[in-house]
C-alpha cells in the first residue's frame, strides 16, 4: 500500500491560505493546519476587550478556516520565540514595526520542526508572489525557502507555476498544471477559486495579520521601547498596547486611559501590576501610570486624570491613587488644561 | 477514564485554546476536561477547536462572567 502524503498548512485565517491549503486538498494529499501566536495576532482580543466590538460576531478566522476545510488546526504559541523576530529582524521591517520577511521565514522553520517531527512531507503556505511589497517578491520567495530551512519542501500552490519546481511536485504527490499562477496585488483570482470552491463569508485582513502592520500600534511600541532604553517586552505591555488612550508626559511614566468600559473592565486586572488613578468626586475612566513616576510626576499624572473626568472643568477634582499592594491614598488637584498638554505627549 | 480541570480565566483568545490543546494533548482517549476561562469569544473558539480535532463536545455555556466547556477526548 502507498504511503499517504500528508503536508502541513500555514493557516493565517485569512482567504489566500483556505485557498492554497485547498488545492493541495483537491489533490489528495491529507492536509492539517498550523497557526502560530505571536502575540501580536489580530485575531480575537480587542474584540474581547472592547465593549462595542463584543456585540459582533467573534470568532477565530483560523479555526474557522480549518473548520470550512475539515482540517484539524494546531495552534502553537511562539510568543517568546517571536520577540528574537521582532527586536533583530534580519531584512529589517515593512512600513511599520512589521517583520514580515524575517516573520515569514520563521514561520516556515517552525513548520518545518513540525513536519519533521510529525513526520509529514511538505509545508503549504498561501504567499503570492508580489502581493506584499517585502515578503512577497519573487526574489524574497526563494530566499525565506533556503533561510528557513524547508528549501523545496516548501509549496506555493496559487503562485507555484512561477515559481521553480519543488520536492511535492517533482515526486509527483501534486501537480504542476493543477497549481496556479496568481501573481501581483489583484484579489480577483482568489475571489473567482474562492467562489468555485463555494467560500463565503471569508475574512479579508486589509493590511496583515497582525498588529504590527497598524501604524498606531507600531507607534506605541516604538515609544515604549525608546523610554526604556531597550526593546525587551513582556505579553502585558503588548496587550496594553491595544487598549486605551496613551500619553507620556516624560520618558520615566505614561499614563493609559481607558475609553469605554470594556477597557475598564479589562485594565482592572491590572491594578495589581501598575499604579492606577480614578477620579472621586466625578465620574471619569480608569488611569494606569507605567514607568517610575516621582511623586511630582504622579502629581502631574493625577490632574492629567482629572482632564479626562467629568470634573474637567472644575476648580478642584478628587481621585484615588492605588499602588499595588498599597492602601489607596486620595489626592485634590486642578485638572490641566488642555492648552498645557503639548500634542508631543500623545501616543 | 478521568476528568480533569482546566483554569484558563485571565487568558484572552487564543491562549484559552492552545491551553485546552496542550492540555488534551497529555491526556488519554476517553478522559473529559472541563475548561473555564473569562474571555467570552472561548466559547466559540474552544467548541470550534473541539470539533475540528474531533473531540466530543460535551457542553459549552456561558453562566454571567464564566464561559464552561466540557469535552472529551477521542483519538
Ligand atoms: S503581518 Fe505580522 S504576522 Fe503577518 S507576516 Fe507580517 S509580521 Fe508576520
Amino acid at each position: 500500500m502507498t504511503r499517504q502524503i500528508k503536508a502541513v498548512s500555514l493557516i493565517s485565517g485569512g482567504l489566500d491560505s483556505l485557498l492554497a491549503t485547498r488545492v493541495v486538498m483537491g489533490q489528495g494529499v491529507h492536509v492539517e493546519g498550523i497557526n502560530f501566536f505571536t502575540g501580536f495576532c489580530v485575531e480575537g482580543h480587542t474584540h474581547a476587550i472592547r465593549k462595542k466590538d463584543r456585540a459582533k460576531p467573534k470568532r477565530n478566522n483560523a479555526l474557522w478556516v480549518a473548520e470550512q476545510l475539515g482540517i484539524k488546526l494546531h495552534i502553537i504559541d511562539v510568543i517568546e520565540e517571536y520577540k528574537d523576530v521582532l527586536i533583530n529582524p534580519k531584512h529589517g521591517y515593512g512600513a511599520n514595526m512589521n517583520p514580515c520577511h524575517d516573520c515569514k521565514t520563521f514561520m516556515v522553520s517552525k513548520a518545518l520542526e513540525w513536519i519533521e517531527k510529525n513526520d509529514f512531507d511538505f509545508i503549504i503556505t498561501g504567499e503570492v508572489v508580489g502581493q506584499r511589497p517585502m515578503s512577497q517578491r519573487k526574489d524574497t520567495m526563494p530566499v525565506i525557502a533556503r533561510e528557513s530551512g524547508a528549501g523545496e519542501r516548501l509549496l506555493r500552490p496559487l503562485c507555484a507555476q512561477h515559481l521553480p519546481e519543488t520536492l511535492p511536485e517533482q515526486k509527483g504527490w501534486v501537480k504542476r498544471e493543477q497549481l496556479h499562477d496568481f501573481h501581483g496585488r489583484s484579489r480577483k483570482p482568489q475571489m473567482a477559486l474562492a467562489k468555485e470552491y463555494g467560500f463565503e463569508d471569508y475574512a479579508q485582513p486589509a493590511g496583515g495579520c497582525c498588529f504590527l502592520t497598524d501604524a498606531n500600534y507600531s507607534k506605541k511600541l516604538v515609544d515604549l521601547w525608546d523610554a526604556r532604553g531597550n526593546r525587551e517586552y513582556e505579553m502585558d505591555d503588548i496587550m496594553l498596547l491595544k487598549v486605551g488612550r496613551h500619553i507620556r508626559p516624560a520618558q520615566n511614566f505614561k499614563l493609559i486611559i481607558a475609553r469605554e468600559e470594556g477597557e475598564v473592565n479589562f485594565m482592572q486586572g491590572y491594578r495589581n501590576r501598575f499604579i492606577s488613578m480614578k477620579t472621586t468626586s466625578h465620574s471619569g475612566p480608569l488611569v494606569l501610570v507605567d514607568g517610575q513616576p516621582s511623586e511630582q510626576d504622579l502629581q502631574l499624572a493625577a490632574r492629567i486624570t482629572a482632564r479626562y473626568s467629568k470634573g474637567k472643568e472644575a476648580s478642584e477634582v478628587e481621585l484615588e491613587v492605588c499602588r499595588p499592594v498599597e492602601d489607596a491614598v486620595q489626592m485634590k488637584v486642578k485638572p490641566l488644561p488642555v492648552s498645557e498638554m503639548p500634542e508631543a505627549w500623545f501616543v | 477514564m478521568a476528568h480533569f480541570e482546566l483554569d484558563a480565566s485571565g487568558l484572552l483568545c487564543p491562549m484559552p485554546v492552545i491551553r485546552t490543546q496542550d492540555r488534551v494533548e497529555e491526556l488519554d482517549s476517553g478522559d473529559t476536561l472541563e475548561v473555564v476561562c473569562s474571555d467570552p469569544g472561548a466559547l466559540n473558539d474552544v467548541s470550534a477547536w473541539c470539533r475540528i480535532n474531533g473531540h466530543k463536545l460535551i457542553d459549552a455555556r456561558q453562566e454571567d462572567e464564566q464561559v464552561i466547556i466540557k469535552l472529551q477526548v477521542l483519538r
